[in-house]
């Protein structure tokens, strides 16, 4: 997993509210069973026709959307399943951030496990920022997770909140479950006092 | 101290299961049940194989494959090679790794969460997660379960336990008697659309009052099976008769001497009285009618009987937008009613609706009618056992003399992942959990609904109210 530090570029605004996981990568390509090529999934029937040739009024087949490393979504982004290809799909189109006023919860949980950072605003940050980027294609941003800020393009910060540990692991680029694998002497000790509540291997 | 004060349900669940909190940390929670599918665990486990890591507890996992098989004449191979190479993949991870695979061939496999609860694996107490946003269907026995995603997967099958931050409870109180044609699903619907698809997030749902209480087990599977369509972390019903009763005799639950001992923890598990909640909201269930989704997100629901909302009815702009780009996508008219609405397919099954009671009910309104010709109607039980029992029942017969397709268990057209899916376009009433666009088949458009809802639409070949069949 590659560290976050501090991201600075164009916004690609997507100001759907309630984007669910099934527009961010549809089922039919949830048949993989490994992480390759997943950027050709992101958005598919948004961004795709039937013969898979780009939408072009699409804004990730937009010239601003090429290289862009922050996406502006509307509330409640990622809700409906629990697959992680939607965060799969995203890092590997070029996103590492992610700002909107409130993501569903197990979207955000893998977000934070795959080192895509979602970043909480307030709504009329939120707003101002799709008014503004609609007259400016080109409106920069900078995300540093260091001290919590988003710097606007009049210099302004506003802070976004994240939890300690998740901040430190996307600092250090490092996997949650080193923390958990330390945790040994604890898990065995819990096991030791608590008999299992079910044996799923009896007559198998 | 905890223990003195008064406990909800989850804070229960959750405090017996903290393995270790340091400062500045989220909890390592112990996981007691992890239930695993073909979709979301390949990557898990490729990660287990690349790190060196072993399973932990393979006997508190357990597998089956629902996702992307056909419902279709099991002893033929299966024609789709992804699907067929992901299924393949997890019957190499299972015998690998040592966990007990209930596949393609098992006369128990069915969609996971159908399977957890009849074979007895989900209990009142436990923690219980899946690769899946459903599995707060397994809620619904008083358990705290939640889905997850694949490197979480990973991090269960490697530790037998995740890392969480506490969510904040919110106690859904639902009184009253619910009216003939009403049922589980048309409670859920309304309050998501009460409360909206980002109403629960943060929170774990407790369902409480006299409604909730006069469910059936495989009705409570219902309302906890859509939690997730609120946004919220789990849904849970706290156990009692109704629970112990429909778990007694279960293959993987507790037998003697064991049983009696769980039963009597179990019935500490309730909230206490004057336990406190974060937030909570009440619903009537006698005002309640069969309900129906009318948009592209499962809060996007009205009484069958009500007209298609405005846009401009809508309170703030995101919401406007919503509903407009939701009525385009469905091609629908503000102001007109949905009942009536031609459909071309109905989908009876999903983890939501695809037990036998689900299946008796669709049967009780098709039973000795025809269904609108043209109309494709699937009927897919969600599991082998369920499957067996309707059987038993003749409900096959019943499907297939009204004109509906009979079909083996799997998720089917609820995610359409293997091949059961819309045309671009078309319209179904469905009893799975998302109209999400293209979630049923890419351009494919779909109304949420009761399975009573939905057989009475299949025999007018639309929009029907079940109201006027009884
Ligand atoms: S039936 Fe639908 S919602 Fe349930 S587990 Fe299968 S795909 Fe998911």
């Amino acid at each position: 997993m590659e560290p976050i530090t501090k991201i600075t570029s164009r916004l690609v605004p997507l100001p759907n509210e309630n984007v669910d996981t099934d527009i961010i990568v549809p089922a039919r390509f949830l048949k993989v069973t490994d992480k390759a090529g997943m950027d050709q999934y992101l958005f598919r029937d948004w961004r795709f026709d039937e013969a898979g040739k780009p939408l072009p009024d699409f804004i990730l087949n937009q010239p601003r959307a090429k290289g862009a490393q922050i996406l502006l979504a509307g509330r409640n982004f990622g809700s409906g399943s629990s697959r992680e290809h939607a965060p799969w799909a995203l890092l590997a189109f070029g996103f590492r951030a992610l700002l909107s006023t409130s993501f569903a919860d197990i979207f955000q949980g893998n977000a934070l496990k795959n080192g895509l950072l979602p970043v909480v605003i307030p709504p009329d940050v939120h707003a101002d920022l799709f008014r503004q980027v609609e007259k400016n294609p080109n409106l920069e941003v900078t995300v540093e997770l260091a001290s919590q800020t988003v710097t606007l393009p009049d210099g302004k910060t506003v802070s976004f909140p994240i939890d300690n540990f998740s901040k430190q692991c996307l600092l250090a680029g490092v996997d949650q479950l080193g923390y958990l694998l330390k945790q040994e002497s604890h898990i065995r000790a819990y096991e030791q006092s608590h008999p299992p509540r079910v044996q799923t291997t009896i007559g198998s | 101290m905890a223990a003195e004060k008064s406990q909800t349900l989850f804070e229960k669940i959750w405090n017996r299961h903290v393995v270790v909190e340091e400062p500045d940390c989220p909890v390592a929670l112990y996981i007691d049940l992890h239930l695993v599918h073909e979709v979301t665990s390949p990557q898990a486990f490729q990660g287990l194989r690349d790190q060196g890591l072993r399973l932990r507890q393979p006997s508190k996992t357990v597998a089956t494959v629902d996702h992307s098989i056909p419902t279709t004449d099991r002893s033929l191979p299966i024609a789709d090679p992804m699907a067929a190479n992901q299924i393949r993949q997890l019957e190499v991870n299972c015998r690998e790794f040592g966990i007990p695979l209930h596949g393609i061939d098992s006369p128990t496999q069915g969609i996971v969460h159908v399977i957890g609860p009849e074979l007895g694996f989900t209990q009142p107490g436990m923690t219980i997660v899946c690769g899946d946003s459903h599995t707060a269907t397994h809620g619904a026995f008083g358990a705290l379960a939640f889905g997850i995603g694949t490197t979480e997967v990973q991090h269960v099958l490697a530790a037998q336990c995740l890392l969480q931050r506490k969510p904040r409870s919110f106690e859904v109180r639902i009184d009253g008697t619910l009216q003939p044609g009403v049922s589980a699903k048309d409670i859920i619907l309304a309050l998501i659309a009460q409360i909206g698809v980002g109403g629960g997030v943060g929170f774990v749902l407790e369902y409480t009052g006299s409604a909730i209480r006069a469910l059936s087990m495989e009705a409570r599977m219902t309302v906890c099976n859509m939690s997730i369509e609120a946004g919220a972390k789990a849904g849970m019903i706290a156990p009692d008769e109704t629970t112990f009763h429909y778990l007694a005799g279960k293959p993987y639950v507790p037998q003697a001497a064991a049983w009696d001992d769980a039963l009597k923890q179990w019935k500490q598990l309730p909230s206490d009285p004057g336990a406190r909640f974060d937030r909570s909201v009440t619903m009537d269930a006698s005002q309640l009618e069969p309900m129906i989704t009318y948009g592209t997100n499962p809060g996007m629901g009205l009484p069958v009987t009500a007209p298609v909302p405005s846009p401009d009815s809508m309170p703030d702009t995101a919401s406007q937008n919503a509903v407009r780009h939701a009525l385009e996508y469905m091609a629908l008219e503000p102001g007109k009613p949905l009942l009536g609405h031609p459909i071309e397919v109905v989908f009876i099954g999903s983890c939501t609706n695809s037990r036998i009671s689900d299946l008796r009910a669709a049967a009780g309104i098709l039973k000795g009618r025809k269904v609108s010709p043209k109309l494709r109607v699937l009927v897919v039980p969600g599991s082998q056992q369920v499957k067996r029992q309707a059987e038993q029942e003749g409900l096959p017969d019943i499907f297939r003399d009204a004109g509906c397709e009979w079909r083996e268990p799997g998720c089917s057209m609820c995610i359409a992942m293997n091949g059961d899916e819309l045309e671009p376009g078309q319209y179904s009433v469905s009893t799975s959990n998302r109209n999400f666009e293209g979630r049923q088949g890419k351009g494919g458009r779909t109304f949420l609904a009761s399975p009573l809802t939905a057989a009475a639409s299949a025999l007018q070949g639309c929009v029907a109210d079940v109201r006027t069949l009884l």
